[in-house]
């Protein structure tokens, strides 16, 4: 199939508002931060070789979308915070990232679910922020775009092939959909989910139609995954204070 | 030159052999590319003794720009400049636009396909075109792998971005 699905934000499309300026991009970061760790865990496990390099590759751009972000939330909060601060020396309560980047990979139609609704919800948070009065935030938001298109050409483009694939990668991929919908209510809009209808019903797949919703992880209420990534993700920087790369 | 000098020629000329040495210093992952080929390198500045260098990061998550930094340290340090800040702007956002011609020829020669629309790519070693695509995701952020329909032969295709 061939068909060209692309979020693009309709003008005006309204940023959400996540509080103050720094809050904001600390949680814009956090979501790239602990994608990047989960689709990490993917590196020396993927199904094959291609897939290996291409998940380490998409999760090292998220991590640098999230140092961006996070030198940015330091100079604009100026009180001399830096990357590390930010990722490495906060607690789980403090992170502010949505809960569906939290949630395990599963398997891999599960990370493909994830990515596909992650990738559409960020295509349309950086058209809007590319206007940002911030210019460092909006040159963030430029290149960033170009990177998520290309990571949801790959996201989208595998959805396809494992809905309209066999049985079982069908089956998968519709379980993955319909356990990681409730946590979409944190990135939803009325283009995402218009996207998204038109993306999961090219792949054969459909829309859940369980209303059951959670959500809490923008004011740090995560679920029990987070504390585990996050042990991980900072242990060194813990063992070790004051450490440097 | 014959005659007086206007005042601040010699201050054009040092800042000119700055830019120089700077822009000599090459992408780790492809040597044969300065970083003014890669269109990376903004603005270098001296005030007094200290030289501002101002560069665009490629990729978010190119792990070369950090050696990058720190080989522009190393080569101002050379030329006796101990003082160096190298200063990362994001705005405007790099593209692969920003790679001189000069960097595509070098990328040809080096047998990776520079930049252009993936329908246009032509094999770096018998430069006919029509490749396959392998894998849109490469051995770095800026390449995709593909394989030459005519001589069989894979390459690196620097992304176009």
């Amino acid at each position: 199939m061939t068909e060209t699905i692309t979020a693009s934000a309709p003008q005006g499309t309204p940023v959400p508002d996540l509080g103050d300026r720094v809050t904001s991009l600390v949680a814009h970061a956090d979501d790239n931060m602990v994608l990047a760790q989960r689709l990490g865990e993917w590196i020396s496990n993927a199904p094959d070789l291609e897939l290996d390099i291409a998940l380490g590759n998409i999760a090292l751009d998220h991590l640098g979308v999230a140092r961006a972000l996070y030198t940015q939330a330091g100079d604009v909060e100026g009180e001399g915070r830096t990357e590390d601060d930010f990722a490495m020396r906060r607690s789980e309560r403090e992170f502010l990232n949505v809960l569906l980047v939290e949630q395990p990979n599963g398997d891999f139609a599960q990370t493909i679910v994830r990515q596909v609704f992650f990738d559409v919800y960020q295509q349309l948070l950086w058209a809007a922020l590319a206007d940002s009065d911030d210019d460092t935030l909006a040159g963030i938001a430029g290149r960033a775009a170009k990177e998520t298109a290309y990571h949801n050409e790959f996201s989208r483009s595998w959805l396809e092939r494992l809905g309209g694939g066999t049985d079982e990668s069908h089956r998968r991929a519709q379980d993955a959909v319909n356990g990681l919908w409730r946590y979409t209510s944190e990135i939803t809009s009325d283009e995402w989910m218009r996207v998204i209808t038109r993306v999961l019903h090219v792949s054969g797949l459909v829309v859940p139609d369980d209303p059951y919703q959670r959500s809490g992880g923008r004011q740090g209420y995560h679920t029990e995954h987070l504390g585990y990534l996050l042990a991980e993700m900072q242990w060194m920087d813990r063992a070790h204070p004051g450490m440097t790369w | 030159m014959d005659g007086p000098r206007p005042p601040g020629d010699d201050l054009v000329s040092v800042l000119t052999d700055l830019r120089g040495v700077v822009a000599s210093v090459v992408d780790p992952e492809i040597p044969v590319l300065t970083i003014e080929d890669l269109g990376i390198l903004r603005t270098v500045e001296q005030v007094g003794d200290r030289v501002e260098v101002t560069i665009t990061p490629t990729y978010s998550g190119c792990p070369a720009m950090r050696q990058i930094e720190e080989d522009i340290v190393a080569a101002l340090g050379r030329e006796g400049f101990e003082d160096v800040d190298v200063v990362v702007a994001h705005n405007p956002p790099w593209g692969s636009d920003l790679i001189t011609p000069d960097g595509h020829r070098k990328l040809r020669e080096y047998g990776i396909a520079p930049p252009t629309h993936i329908t246009e790519v032509v094999c770096p070693q018998c430069s006919r075109g029509g490749p396959r695509l392998v894998s849109g995701f490469g051995s770095t952020a800026c390449k995709a792998l593909m394989v030459c329909a005519s001589c069989g032969e894979p390459f690196d295709y620097f992304k176009q971005f």
